[in-house]
């Protein structure tokens, strides 16, 4: 096997181009140019080779994109509906499939004909998601799985779900887990969408009665699910954390400015006009803040020393977005009170949120910027015991058999 | 043009340097001391800082004596004074004196005082503000009489840092050119300094009445815009020491949340401690970015710094409050007494808030400046 430790930036720009030279974006279609993609090590270049990659660090990834959008005015980059798969369940399914699991899942992954969905909260586990319910018992060489899971995004669309379930009851909640990679074809695997506070569903429901599921789709050992699910987990802080616009005054807060600009001067006095205009400028600064943080986080990163500056992203983000939308509300004033969109029950077609959107809109939709991902709360548990080193709570649930935790 | 953010080695060894000495010449028994004296610093510290180790002209060109360094260096510098509490002058002369004689006056004046500045033989301050309780340059009303000897300065000036103790002052005042600097020497004819009881008495500043006090005109032309700037590169600086403050104040907190039992456990791992530790750090991380930011860009010569500035001292101002506010209520009954060094830190996180326009003041200038 080739050695590609060594291959600088300009190789592999030369090897992209070797694959734009063999399959184009402007003449192929998605699936068969990821698949070329895939096929010349270019579609996570730190996988290894053989498997998508060539065993760079994860940093030259944007090399290849960049590179493919120079050269083409169709990039056929990543398929809204595969994040979770591209994120998350390749990287589980490299470090923890079996061969055969990795040659047949992997390039399916990345072209996006095979999408994935992970199976983790349950209504009575949320921020407590080790102390999940739903079981698997061991028949044969299947284990037969029951339990309701809950905020599955693309469920609906997904070929293979990322499942964690309990294998033994009577041990402490977080050695009795295991991990599995679930057909969500099979039999007993019943989706349904599950509709939020705007009306639409971008997330659903997965109940399972009595699935059939083959022991060699189990991840890791028994018993071992939650150290696998923190690959899962950590990848997924990765995905959601570090949004946010790279330009000054691009991305969210130019919707608000546009907002502010169009505003019904005569609506207000001049004292609640100055009073709004100072929160716009709050918002303002806390968006020119969050967008220079991660500027800052990537150069200390890059150095080899992150600080606690990339950690603080998901907390400030979130809590800066709802009182960003809020102040759009109030801008707004009367307006405030239609809600012209309307409720109606709907599905979304990819199942991600892809939606600029309205104001009204992401009024109501940032309130989950604060809840999913990790609540604020526990984002500062995060924070206060992991960077600033502070004891943790005493906890009632750590050495009891999980079958004894109270639950609700 | 992207703000790059990079400390190098040599950043980390003037910090770690800095840390040091600020760690043996101002420990808390040291700025107790100086805080209760009328000049408000020790100058046999100040000559070792100024003259050894160069810091008074950190900023200064070397052709004037100076280290010809940036203001990224100055905001290492900044950071670490402000996490030590130290009483100098260093933020009135090597700052705000030391940017009105790069930017606004002529040559020979400039190349005088700067010399005196690097040496750590000259202390040097700006007087701008006055009794009408504004910090914008369009608030000095004080006008230069020109007489037959010269132009005399007449009236208020107010909070003018170190101006008790300063051998040379630098006065705002109104003359035909417009906006002017007018030099004004400690011993003139005429004026009276008074040292203001300050709510930060680790920080000196001074009332200076000026009764037919003979000035020497040192700029050409109104200054209005390069006093501006010089304004704006004194609040990024400040900026970057409220950042030191408030980083001392997230880790006192922190350590005393640690250690301090109640209840049978650490106060910290209470969630109601532990969150607000979390957005102390949260506050802290993004004050960093911003005084960063602003100090990259003066350094860089942005276009955007003005901007940038008062960003900075907008967030840096309110962050740094909050963490020291919430440094005494972590601390409970013990940070409300002048036994522990909390409350000296809250004072200086008020007065820097106030000091060159406070939080709302800043703002307003930036929605002016972004078109908000």
């Amino acid at each position: 096997m080739a050695d590609h430790r060594s291959m600088s930036e300009d190789e592999l720009r030369a090897r992209t181009r070797a694959l734009l030279d063999e399959a184009h974006p402007e003449q192929v279609e998605a699936i068969p140019f990821r698949q070329a993609q895939y096929d010349h090590g270019l579609a996570w270049v730190h996988f290894p080779e053989g498997y998508g990659g060539l065993n760079l660090s994860p940093k030259m990834n944007v090399i290849v994109q960049d590179e493919i959008l120079e050269h083409s005015k169709i990039s056929h980059g990543m398929p809204a509906a595969s994040i979770i798969g591209i994120g998350m369940g390749a990287p589980v399914v490299l470090t923890y499939g079996t061969e055969e699991m990795k040659k047949s899942m992997l390039p399916k992954i990345f072209t996006g004909e095979e999408i994935w969905c992970q199976l983790f909260s349950e209504p009575s586990a949320g921020s407590d998601v080790a102390g999940l319910a739903t079981s698997a018992v061991r028949d044969g060489d299947d284990w037969i799985l029951n339990g309701q899971k809950v905020w599955t995004t693309v469920a609906h669309l997904s070929r293979w779900g990322m499942l964690l379930a309990r294998t033994d009851p009577d041990v402490p909640k977080h050695d009795g887990l295991s991990y599995f990679v679930l057909d969500m074809q099979a039999p007993g695997v019943d989706v349904r969408p599950l509709y939020q506070i705007t009306g639409e569903a971008e997330f659903n429901e997965v109940f399972m009665t009595d699935v059939r599921i083959p022991h060699d789709r189990m991840l890791g050992k028994e018993g071992q699910g939650w150290r696998v699910a923190i690959t899962t987990l950590m990848n997924e802080r990765v995905a959601i954390g570090g949004g946010g616009s790279k330009r000054k005054g691009g991305g969210t807060i130019s919707q608000l400015l546009e907002l502010w600009n169009d505003r019904n001067k005569n609506a207000h006095s001049a004292g609640q006009e100055a009073l709004l205009r100072d929160r716009v400028t709050r918002s303002y600064i806390d968006q020119e803040l969050l967008r220079l943080t991660a500027q800052r986080a990537r150069v200390t990163q890059q150095a080899g020393n992150p600080g606690p500056e990339g950690s603080v992203a998901k907390l400030a983000q979130a809590e800066m977005m709802k009182r960003l939308w809020e102040l759009a509300i109030d801008i707004l004033g009367n307006d405030g009170l239609a809600y012209e969109a309307g409720y109606e029950l709907r599905q979304q077609a990819s199942g991600i949120d892809t939606t600029e959107g309205l104001a009204k809109y992401q009024f109501l939709r940032s309130r989950a910027n604060s809840i999913e991902g990790g609540t604020s709360e526990i984002m500062r548990n995060i924070l206060g015991e992991r960077v600033l080193g502070l004891p943790g709570e005493p906890r009632v649930d750590k050495k009891i058999a999980w079958k004894e935790v109270a639950r609700s | 043009m992207a703000i790059d953010f990079t400390f190098t080695d040599e950043h980390e060894e003037l910090r770690a340097t800095l840390r040091a000495f600020l760690k043996e010449k101002s420990d808390e028994a040291a700025v107790r001391e100086q805080m209760a004296t009328e000049r408000g610093y020790d100058p046999d510290v100040w000559e070792q800082m100024a003259g050894q180790m160069g810091l008074a002209g950190l900023i200064i060109p070397e052709e004037f004596g100076g280290a010809g360094y940036t203001y990224v260096e100055l905001l290492v510098v900044m950071e670490e004074m402000g996490r030590s509490l130290l009483c100098a002058p260093y933020l009135g002369t090597a700052v705000l004196a030391t940017n009105a004689l790069l930017h606004c006056v002529d040559e020979t004046t400039r190349k005088e005082l700067l010399v005196g500045i690097a040496a750590g033989e000259t202390i040097a301050t700006v007087a701008h503000a006055e009794s009408n309780g504004r910090w914008d340059l369009a608030g000095v009303e004080m006008r230069a009489e020109k007489g037959e000897g010269g132009f005399t300065l007449s009236g208020r000036k107010c909070w003018v840092l170190d101006g008790h103790t300063a051998d040379v002052l630098l006065v705002v005042a109104r003359h035909e050119a417009g906006l002017s600097l007018f030099r004004v020497d400690a011993d003139a004819t005429g004026l009276e300094r008074t040292l203001v009881p300050s709510l930060d008495i680790t920080r000196k500043l001074a009332q200076l009445d000026f009764n037919e006090t003979p000035a020497d005109l040192v700029s050409a032309g109104d200054q209005t815009d390069a006093l501006q700037r010089v304004l704006a590169l004194t609040v990024a600086a400040l900026a970057a020491e409220q950042v030191g403050g408030a980083q001392m104040c997230l880790e006192t907190a922190t350590e005393y949340a640690k250690t301090r039992l109640q209840f049978g456990r650490p106060i910290g791992s209470y969630q109601a401690i532990k969150h607000k530790c979390a957005d102390m750090l949260v506050e802290v991380e993004f004050a960093k970015s911003a005084a960063y930011a602003a100090c990259f860009s003066a350094a860089g010569n942005e276009e955007d710094f003005l901007e940038t500035a008062a960003l900075a001292k907008a967030y840096c101002s309110e962050a740094y409050f909050h963490a020291a506010a919430e440094n005494i209520q972590i601390h409970g009954g013990m940070g409300f007494t002048w036994e522990l060094p909390v409350h000296l830190y809250f004072k200086r996180a008020k007065s820097s808030e106030l000091f060159l326009g406070d939080a709302a003041y800043h703002r307003e200038r930036l929605a002016d400046l972004v078109g908000i």
